[in-house]
């Protein structure tokens, strides 16, 4: 730009090659109340700050009401008798049913751990963008969203129908179900985190795939997996709709494996089915028991997801 | 491994990986293709237990889509007592106590949303955001506890004749009929209930989102005058939008799919159409919570399992589009960047 | 520290050991020939300190914006120039460790006081940032956005002053059929000049500007260097930059910053030609940056 070419511009003379429009004087217009302004802002600040205090507050009062309605309820029989099935005989307990709900649980995790944490091995490590992999992550997705109860309606289907007969391993099918995806996707998510440089590293030196997968980078992402898991047992852990048909309940101890009364031979007693019943009763001190049920399903669940933030606060990342 | 000509000799300066390849040989290459093997099989099933489930339920539900056709659709009520098998009763329960959870939910977690990114100091936000997350741990089955032994009351004794006593009362569609209990077990008080079950995933979205509006165009909004709500609605709530859309797909999923915590709450009425939202009615998931294990007769049983395919597709096609969309914005936010 | 040199009219001395040849400086830039104190003054900063946390930035900062000039801001990353222009219209509140202490004297008032309604102040100085960032919105809604905020217009006189703010940013040509697309299907030096006709379209006394032309290719960056002289005749700039050839084409004063502090202030020619500092003279001719 030379000198001449900018004295032209400042002259906003004729030629000049922009600005054609002359400095046009607008008469000054009517201005918008800034007071309203201030104010719209201030009832919506009001309103969040409402909102999330309204919000906190319900979290707050649903675990109170279920400690203070529950905790009268957890004594020492609550742990070691099991359900007791008259209103007469005061004593009763919810052991059966805790210890009922371990095994299954328990079960389902041995099936769908290993399951999910390769399935997410192969999304992290091995399919990461091809079509297949992205359509597996897809499904696995969607069958996330699949309600409970539906699970619940296809275990039926296919092992209680086909064997005549509700059992512990039914539910625990349908709980390995609703883990299966959850683990694969929360593996991938934290393999996924775990820098390319260490998988390189690990194969230049010339070992084999799966151990520097197994060996290298899951010991890397051992916090996050750990919490992943830990999140997707105790998550299953408080279901009851997948096992409304295909565990019922029991009022007895679970007696070994087969049999009536066995893991694979009938209804087990379980935690989340006996509170629904136990709850449903007229009788209040079965529905004391129901509350001290429900506040060991929660401190459970919060305490398990308070302990896992601590113990890996990096649990997100790697 | 390399197929370069090296010297097997590990005493001269031969890299590591040869000295370590010569001697171990075949044992090697088994470990790889079988993990791989592992890994793949593990993750199409996945894929193979989507379908399957897909499968048995259409397998199962076959002898009652054959026997009753289009009626299940298109009959109200459900009373198997009298070979009556209609999900329209149960379809309206669904889609209303849906509707109230998120008419609750949406601004909530969007008012709470704003909090978290704009208004607090992010250790509080922090804080409150893992509150809110703890909130998405709790069992369906306590929130229904909580719900019948204290909402219910709360809604019958207090709400609803609150609620008759203004001129709200006289709008259609609030005064529950005499015949029932007043309110208490009610379609809104499962809405009332299910908001707060899938205000921790909307929220927990659209934070997110909303933290992924660049800072210099949210301080352009600012120089330019704007109030913090300004630039909250004519801003970021635009740039945010569509990931704002996948975050409430999100909820109607799950309140769709929400089993105990509506048996519980919303009354067990299969053979009418509510006339009011304090009206007892059902809702597809619990009609079956409630019915499967007393179901004797096969059309019954089928029928019920159908009902399940009917829900199943429509938390799929949810899910489909909630996908969608948030894949969308990630690669519209990552093109803007 | 202050500027030296400030009202002494002085005429450009050829001492060519000072001037890298590639710089060029045209004789007739206003502020050399002019008489300072006399200008009517739009900003008076005094004693202007600024802290990050427990950091201070700005060390006691002192200078005078007069009014319907350009005025440049120069020195090496990380001297504190685009600081010091965040706190005129005091968009670092947004951040809650940022403070700054001093006065800002802005049509009589501090900027800095508590007492100053910042939806004003911000309507009267508008700030362009390096990276281009439309709305999510039409152009037309962009340009728009700040009258409909802050005034009430008809229709018609909407249309009128946003082709005006268009036109006066040089862009109206390019993008007057284009006004209901989203303002980011533009190119970058575009959505520049859409950001400068939104900033103008609200009428605001002073326009801050950040280093507007980083992140923006040659061609587009010289049509922008051309609209800056054309906007200073109905407002007052303040241009960051971290290109000295570039103040030296286009502003009329200059000061320049090191680690904080104003090292030297005054009309462009002089400081180009013939600075007073030896820091000035050493930036300047590039033995730092």
């Amino acid at each position: 730009m030379n000198s001449h070419r900018r004295q032209a511009i400042e002259r906003g003379a004729a030629g000049a090659p922009l600005c054609a429009v002359a400095d046009v004087r607008y008469a000054p217009p009517r201005r918008r109340s800034v007071a309203r302004r201030k104010a719209t802002d201030l009832v919506i600040k009001g309103f969040s700050w409402i909102g999330a205090s309204f919000g906190i507050a319900v979290m707050g009062f649903i675990v109170w009401e279920v400690v203070v309605r529950g905790a009268g309820a957890l004594d020492w029989a609550f742990f070691t008798q099991p359900t007791p099935q008259d209103v007469t005989s005061s004593a009763g307990g919810f052991a059966n049913a805790i210890v009922g709900t371990i095994v299954i649980t328990g079960v389902a995790a041995l099936i769908a751990i290993p399951m999910g944490f390769l399935g997410g091995v192969y999304l992290a490590e091995f399919g990461r963008n091809g079509r297949i992999a992205t359509g597996v992550r897809m499904i696995a997705n969607v069958v996330m969203g699949v309600p409970s109860i539906i699970v619940g309606v296809f275990a039926f289907a296919i092992i209680v129908k086909p064997l005549q007969h509700y059992s512990g391993f039914a539910g625990s099918v349908a709980l390995a179900f609703i883990m299966l995806p959850v683990m694969a996707r929360t593996t991938e998510d934290i393999l996924n985190l775990v820098p390319n440089e260490l998988r390189e590293s690990g194969l230049a030196m010339g070992a084999p795939r799966w151990k520097v997968t197994l060996g290298v980078i899951c010991k890397a992402a051992r916090g996050g997996l750990i919490t992943g898991a830990s999140l997707a047992i105790v998550r299953v852990a408080g279901e009851t709709a997948p096992l409304l048909f295909t565990v019922l309940s029991s009022p007895y101890w679970m007696t070994g494996l087969f049999g009536p009364g066995g893991f694979f031979g009938g209804p087990v007693a379980n935690l989340t089915k006996t509170i629904y019943d136990f709850s449903g009763s007229p009788y209040p001190q079965w529905q004391e028991l129901a509350w001290g049920g429900a506040l060991v399903i929660i401190i459970a669940v919060l305490g398990m997801n308070i302990l896992v933030r601590l113990l890996f606060q990096r649990g997100k990342q790697w | 491994m390399s197929t370069v000509e090296l010297d097997a000799s590990p005493s001269t300066g031969a890299p590591r990986g040869a000295a370590q390849a010569a001697p171990r040989g075949h044992r090697l290459r088994l470990g790889d293709p079988i993990f791989r093997v592992l890994a793949t099989a593990c993750g199409l099933a996945l894929a193979v237990a989507m379908f399957g489930l897909a499968g048995v339920l259409v397998y199962n539900s076959w002898p009652a889509i054959s026997g009753l056709g289009t009626s299940v659709l298109t009959t109200v009520a459900w009373s198997p007592v009298d070979h009556q098998y209609g999900a329209l009763a149960a379809l309206a329960g669904t889609f209303l106590s849906t509707l109230v959870a998120m008419v609750i939910a949406v601004p909530l977690a969007l008012v709470i949303a704003l909090l978290l990114v704009e208004l607090v100091h992010p250790a509080v936000a922090r804080v409150v955001g893992t509150a809110i997350e703890m909130l998405a741990a709790i069992p369906s089955i306590i929130f229904g506890m909580v719900g019948i032994f204290v909402i219910v009351p709360f809604i019958q004794d207090k709400l609803v004749p609150w609620l008759l006593s203004t001129p709200l009362g006289s709008l259609p569609g609030i005064k529950p009929g005499a015949q029932f209990q007043g309110g208490g077990v009610s379609i809104f008080t499962a809405g009332v209930v299910l908001a707060f079950m899938v205000l921790p995933y909307i929220t927990a979205v659209s934070r997110d989102v909303l933290k992924m509006v660049p800072q210099v165009t949210k301080e352009a909004g600012y120089g330019m005058g704007s109030t913090t709500w300004e630039v909250m609605h004519k801003i970021s709530l635009r740039y945010a939008n569509s990931g704002i859309v996948g975050a409430v797909f999100i909820g109607l999923g799950r309140a769709l799919g929400e089993t105990m915590a509506v048996a519980f709450l919303i009354g067990s009425l299969f053979t009418s159409l509510p006339h009011s939202l304090f009206d007892p009615g059902t809702s597809i998931a619990s009609l079956i919570a409630l019915t499967f294990s007393e179901a004797t007769d096969k059309i019954q049983v089928s029928a019920l399992i159908e009902l399940g395919l009917i829900l199943f597709l429509i938390t799929v096609v949810f899910q489909i589009l909630a996908q969608a969309w948030l894949r969308r914005v990630q690669r519209s936010t990552g093109g803007r960047a | 520290m202050v500027g030296t040199a400030v009202d002494e009219p002085t005429q450009m001395q050829s001492s060519a050991t000072v001037i890298p040849p590639r710089l060029e400086v045209a004789e007739d830039r206003r502020g050399a020939g002019e008489d300072f104190a006399a200008l009517p003054t739009e900003i008076s900063v005094r004693k202007l300190d600024f802290f990050y946390g427990k950091e201070q930035a700005l060390f006691g900062n002192h200078i005078e914006i007069k009014k319907n000039r350009v005025t440049a801001v120069i020195g090496p990353s990380g001297c504190g120039k685009s600081t010091h222009i965040r706190a005129y219209n005091r968009i670092f509140n947004l951040y809650r460790d940022q403070k700054a202490k001093g006065e800002i004297l802005f049509d009589g008032a501090n900027v800095l006081s508590s007492q100053i309604d910042l939806l004003d102040l911000r309507r009267r100085i508008g700030m362009i940032f390096q990276k281009p960032s439309p709305f999510p919105m039409t152009v037309f809604d962009n340009v728009a956005y700040g009258l409909r905020q802050h005034y009430r217009l008809s229709r018609s006189d909407l249309s009128n002053r946003i082709e005006d703010a268009l036109k006066r940013s040089a862009i109206w040509d390019e993008v007057k059929d284009k006004l209901h697309q989203p303002g980011n299907a533009l190119s970058g030096g575009q959505q520049q000049r859409l950001c400068i006709a939104r900033a103008i379209a609200a009428e605001p006394d002073v326009l801050l500007m950040d280093e507007p032309c980083s992140a923006i290719d040659p061609v587009a960056t010289a049509k922008i260097e051309e609209l800056i002289l054309t906007l200073k005749s109905k407002y007052t700039i303040v241009l960051v930059t971290h290109n000295m050839q570039q103040a030296a084409r286009v502003s009329d004063y200059t000061a320049f910053f090191f680690q904080g502090r104003i090292v030297e202030f005054g009309p462009t020619t002089k400081i180009f030609s013939n600075p007073a500092e030896k820091q000035t003279e050493e930036y300047i001719t590039g033995r730092f940056g």
